[in-house]
């Protein structure tokens, strides 16, 4: 699945890399922790869900290598956080959608989970 | 690369914003001088999470960084608080981290287990009161 499905599925907003819409996914994984997204290093070209909203989201992303991010729940995001991701070449999603059905809508259309 | 890499920062313990620049400084410079992508990733995220307790529990502090062919060290020096029983701090789930910092998605006492297990070297030093040092080596494969 490419990032530009992702965002179909979710019925979701894109607020930065549109020209990499087409990145091909080949993992995710869905926290509110940064530490339990860590732990999972092996995720690269990797999709991150989480209903936070704070830079670090985007810092934990550039570590593991994930290429995108998906925020839950459509929440206010700050240019902060865009401008993080812009420089790093990380799209990011806004869904309508909670973090459960986000992942489900994700899971039923067959993005499957990080391998850890 | 005939002579190693030294690099020196600052870890503002004031600003949580801007925490973990220093791992991605150091994880393009050694993106730049082609070290595997899976190396980098370990180093990236033991500072990283190195880097986060510094300025979550520790109010901010230095990081020395030195790159040579074959590893990388990296220090973590900061003059906070201390670890008083730094066995339990390793263990996975132990955090003192006050909920505020949970909400910013820290505090699952998860990162001193992972940067023992991204690392192939890793030592703590700490007296309470006076600081701590983490230190941390990475082989490159
Ligand atoms: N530099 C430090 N100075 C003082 N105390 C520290 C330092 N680093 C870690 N600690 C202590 O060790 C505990 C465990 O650290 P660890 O990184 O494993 O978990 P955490 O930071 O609480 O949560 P997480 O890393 O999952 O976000 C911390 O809660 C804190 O009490
Ligand atoms: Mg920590």
């Amino acid at each position: 699945m490419n990032i530009g499905e992702i965002t179909q599925t979710i019925e979701g907003k894109v607020l930065c890399c549109e020209d990499r819409l087409d990145t091909e996914v080949v993992t995710c994984c869905a926290s509110d922790m940064m530490s339990d997204v860590l732990a999972f290093y092996s995720a690269s070209n990797g999709v991150l869900i989480t209903g936070l909203v704070n830079p670090q989201i985007v810092r934990t992303a550039i570590m593991v290598d994930a290429v995108c991010i998906i925020i839950a729940r459509d929440k206010k995001v700050d240019d902060t956080i865009v401008n993080l991701a812009k420089d790093n070449g990380i799209v990011v999603i806004l869904s309508p959608y909670t973090m459960f059905e986000t992942s489900g809508r994700l899971y039923e259309a067959g993005l499957r989970k990080s391998k850890g | 690369m005939s002579e190693s890499i030294h690099l020196v920062f600052n870890v503002d313990g004031n600003n949580f914003a801007s925490a973990g620049t220093a791992s991605e400084e150091v994880k393009s410079k050694l993106k730049m001088i082609g070290i595997s992508s899976a190396d980098i990733r370990r180093v990236a995220i033991a500072m990283y999470e190195g880097e986060i307790n510094m300025v979550i529990h520790a109010g901010g502090g230095e990081a020395i960084v030195d790159i040579f062919l074959d590893r990388i060290e990296i220090l973590l020096a900061d003059h906070g608080k201390g670890i008083e029983d730094i066995e339990q701090a390793m263990q996975p789930g132990w955090s003192t981290a006050p909920d505020d910092i949970r909400a910013l998605g820290f505090g699952a006492g998860m990162g001193l287990p992972n940067m023992k297990k991204y690392t192939d070297e890793f030592r703590i030093d700490s007296t309470v009161g006076v600081g701590t040092n983490v230190y941390m080596t990475i082989k490159f494969n």
